[in-house]
């Protein structure tokens, strides 16, 4: 110590020591994280040990046996390895990702594709360059899409039945995600409402579709309703479920929404109207920002959940990219490959969900005025 | 009070704001709206020109005809994005019937559940979609069954390497089951039956049953015979695995209609009945059209190819119907080979399935 408290050199001139190897760098992070307490040591060994037992053969048969050229038959893989057919991926990608939607026209499939993103870019984010017109196109985009992936205008008309895959997933997912959300605002708003109709109204129709399962829903549009319908008439399958998925969206959304606006402070309504601002006002400028802000989580939840729920149309009859790969697994040349075409699935969903979630916290992050607790 | 009064033009608004962004739903709504408009107007205006389905379906250009979601032979789609299969070629055959076109259907795919309220509700004018003939089915359902096209039953199949030749010998064995099916109770008719014991392992798909079944979680499953051959094809060594002799339960599969158009439901089933004449005769997809092009001495023959008497008229349909069929599908035996038999990878046995000339159970009325 005293050795090196004797300063012989002028100050601001001592050379800096480097730190001990113990604290820095990969060991000093070992140390520090994986190896801190006894309790830390043997998690850490069982883990490793788990990996090891648990990583290479999943390595092996996704990628090292696995098959990844364009075959026609399951045997024919099994000729090459043993490991993962993702052949049957390749022969079946246009699929699973455009349905039967004619080969011709798939070009307005990916055109409606790309200009989905174009129009949510200003409604994501509103550091866009020339935003103002961009808002402009997003409105009119719900119907330029509709015309584009139905037809009509001239151009060649496509039923629903030719839509499937990750196209169809995309399609209801995006669309009850674009209307449930302004149709859950409104719900709770109405449900926060003192005015005893609209409050009534809401809270029927909050409680109706939060108490109905959407396999419920699910069926009464496939089945159900024709019923009500004229015979004869034909109300397209994937509209109605497309209509059940929204209400059913809404009305969640509408409850998580109503969390955020019990979280606002009683004094935030009397600013507002000590202000003298309209209902409208006080509730476009002081209460839905903060409440949206404080349900982003919650939505994003609700959003997610509704996106992975889009699989239940396999039940009645739509080929979602599940109901694609039970089409596909009734092929005898493909029969048995569940689990390739189940993980490639996955795999899909997650890059979507992922997105999603990323957005939410990219959003949260943005709005934090600093008042949470960290 | 001030808030209370505002409150309805903001719900107004919002309710305007949701419109606008419903716009996408509300146009295609409203185009439906106005298409049953002007339907219940044509209906009106027209009166009995939609008298029967056969009118509808030949005014729409197209069969509906239901299929099963996707079944191992029967339903599936090929790489290209077609559906094919035994029960989809008969939905092929009605519309070269009705059309002369094989081409002219467009398949609604359902699932067990959505099939019989989909073919009631009109969405479909017929099911060919693997359905059992059962009596509550035909009776209570009031749905019109027209012949069967597949005898299936409930079989067994088991490792060889167990040496069990006949399921009477399966006392004591874990048998995998799909839950809530006809297929549990049958098993365990069968079981009571013959005095014997089993220790069920609950499954809930034909997925989940292969890999249990071949993680050895039971040492047998059973289910269809179709299936079990579908799913015994799909192993990785199919010769370690048999399906036992003994069927325990009767499965007539075929084609349905719903009640009330008897004569819609006389071409479907007179389609079937000309597919399995025209293999008992000899005709097939490739000599049919020189058969019809001359005089044969059957002269049901002559019937069915509309060179003598009047029998397509009948039917409503053309004179030479059956030749449109058989040139665009084949005669049975060649749907089943092409689909089920022993040179596909299901390599199903005719069995009961055979002709009845050759001990077999499919059979049909004479055309005349």
């Amino acid at each position: 110590m005293a050795e090196l408290n004797k300063q012989d050199y002028e100050p601001g001139t001592h050379v800096d020591l480097a730190p001990p190897v113990s604290q820095v760098g990969i060991t000093g992070w070992m140390r520090k994280n994986l190896f801190s307490t006894p309790t830390n040591v043997v998690l850490t060994i069982l883990t490793i040990y788990f990996l090891y037992k648990v990583i290479p053969p999943v390595l092996n048969w996704a990628f090292i046996d696995a098959v990844f050229s364009d075959l026609d038959h399951r045997n024919e893989c099994r000729e090459i390895a043993g490991g993962a057919c993702w052949a049957v991926v390749r022969a079946r990608l246009e699929q699973f990702i455009y349905g039967f939607y004619p080969e011709h026209l798939r070009w307005r499939v990916n055109l409606t594709f790309v200009l989905m993103f174009v129009a949510l870019l200003p409604l994501l984010y509103d550091n866009v360059p020339k935003r103002k017109y961009l808002l402009w196109f997003s409105l009119i985009y719900p119907f330029f899409a509709f015309f584009m992936l139905w037809g009509g205008l001239g151009l060649e008309d496509v039923e629903s039945a030719k839509m499937g895959g990750f196209m169809l997933t995309v399609l209801i997912g995006m669309t009850g995600i674009v209307v449930s959300l302004p149709l859950g605002i409104a719900l709770s708003l109405g449900r926060h409402s003192s005015a005893p109709i609209i409050k009534v109204l809401s809270v029927w129709y909050i409680e109706f579709f939060r108490g109905v399962p959407l396999i419920t829903l699910l069926f009464v549009a496939s089945t159900l309703l024709n019923y009500f319908m004229p015979p004869g008439t034909h109300f397209d399958l994937l509209l109605r479920v497309i209509i059940m998925v929204i209400l059913f969206a809404a009305a969640y959304i509408a409850e998580v929404i109503r969390g955020g606006l019990a979280a606002i402070p009683k004094g935030q309504f009397e600013a507002a109207d000590a202000l003298g601002l309209s209902y409208a006002k006080s509730m476009r400028l002081i209460i839905l920002p903060q409440a949206l802000k404080i349900s982003i989580p919650g939505i994003v939840n609700t959003f997610i959940g509704l996106y992975k729920d889009t699989t239940l149309v396999v039940i009645v009859g739509l080929l979602d990219p599940l109901g694609i790969s039970r089409a596909t697994l009734a092929d005898s040349s493909w029969q048995g490959l569940s689990t390739e075409l189940y993980i490639f699935i996955a795999l899909g969903f997650f890059i979507s969900c992922f997105a999603m979630s990323r957005y939410s916290l990219y959003l949260e992050r943005k709005l934090d005025t600093g008042h949470r607790v960290k | 009070m001030q808030v209370g009064k505002y409150q309805l033009f903001v719900a107004t608004i919002f309710v305007g704001m949701e419109t606008q962004l419903n716009n996408e739903v509300k146009i295609m709504r409203l185009t439906k709206y106005l298409s049953i408009v002007v339907a219940v107007l044509a209906l009106g205006v027209s009166g009995v020109s939609s008298a029967g389905m056969l009118d509808d379906i030949k005014a729409r250009g197209h069969l509906q005809c239901g299929i099963n979601t996707g079944l191992t032979g029967f339903a599936f789609t090929d790489d290209a994005g077609n559906w094919q299969g035994f029960d989809v070629a008969l939905c092929q055959a009605v519309a070269a019937a009705v059309f002369g076109d094989a081409s002219a259907v467009k398949y609604t795919n359902l699932t067990g559940k959505t099939r019989f309220p989909s073919l009631n509700a009109g969405e479909v004018d017929m099911l060919s979609r693997n359905t059992t003939w059962t009596y509550s089915r035909d009776v209570d359902l009031k749905m019109t069954f027209l012949g069967v096209n597949y005898y299936d039953g409930q079989g067994f199949i088991v490792p060889a390497a167990l040496g069990v030749t006949s399921a009477t010998q399966l006392d004591g064995a874990s048998v995998c089951i799909q839950t809530g099916t006809t297929t549990e109770l049958n098993l365990a008719d069968f079981f009571r039956g013959n005095n014997m014991n089993y220790e069920p392992v609950p499954i809930e798909t034909n997925e989940e049953a292969r890999n249990s079944y071949l993680a050895g979680r039971c040492d047998v499953y059973t289910t269809d015979r179709s299936g079990l051959a579908a799913t015994r094809a799909s192993l990785d060594n199919p010769q370690d695995h048999v399906v036992l002799p003994e069927i325990i339960s009767k499965e007539p599969l075929g084609p349905v209609v719903r009640h009330g158009d008897d004569e819609w439901a006389d071409i479907v089933r007179w389609t079937l009945n000309v597919i399995i004449i025209a293999e008992e005769k000899g005709i097939t997809s490739e000599n049919v059209a020189a058969m019809a092009a001359e005089v044969q001495k059957d002269a049901e023959l002559n019937r069915m190819f509309g060179t003598e008497g009047e029998y397509g008229a009948m039917l409503g349909l053309s004179a030479d119907w059956v030749v449109n069929v058989i040139s665009a599908v084949g005669n049975y035996g060649e749907i089943f080979e092409k689909y089920l038999g022993v040179n596909t990878d299901i390599g199903l046995e005719r069995g009961v399935n055979a002709l009845w000339t050759d001990g077999g159970l499919i059979y049909s009325p004479p055309y005349r």
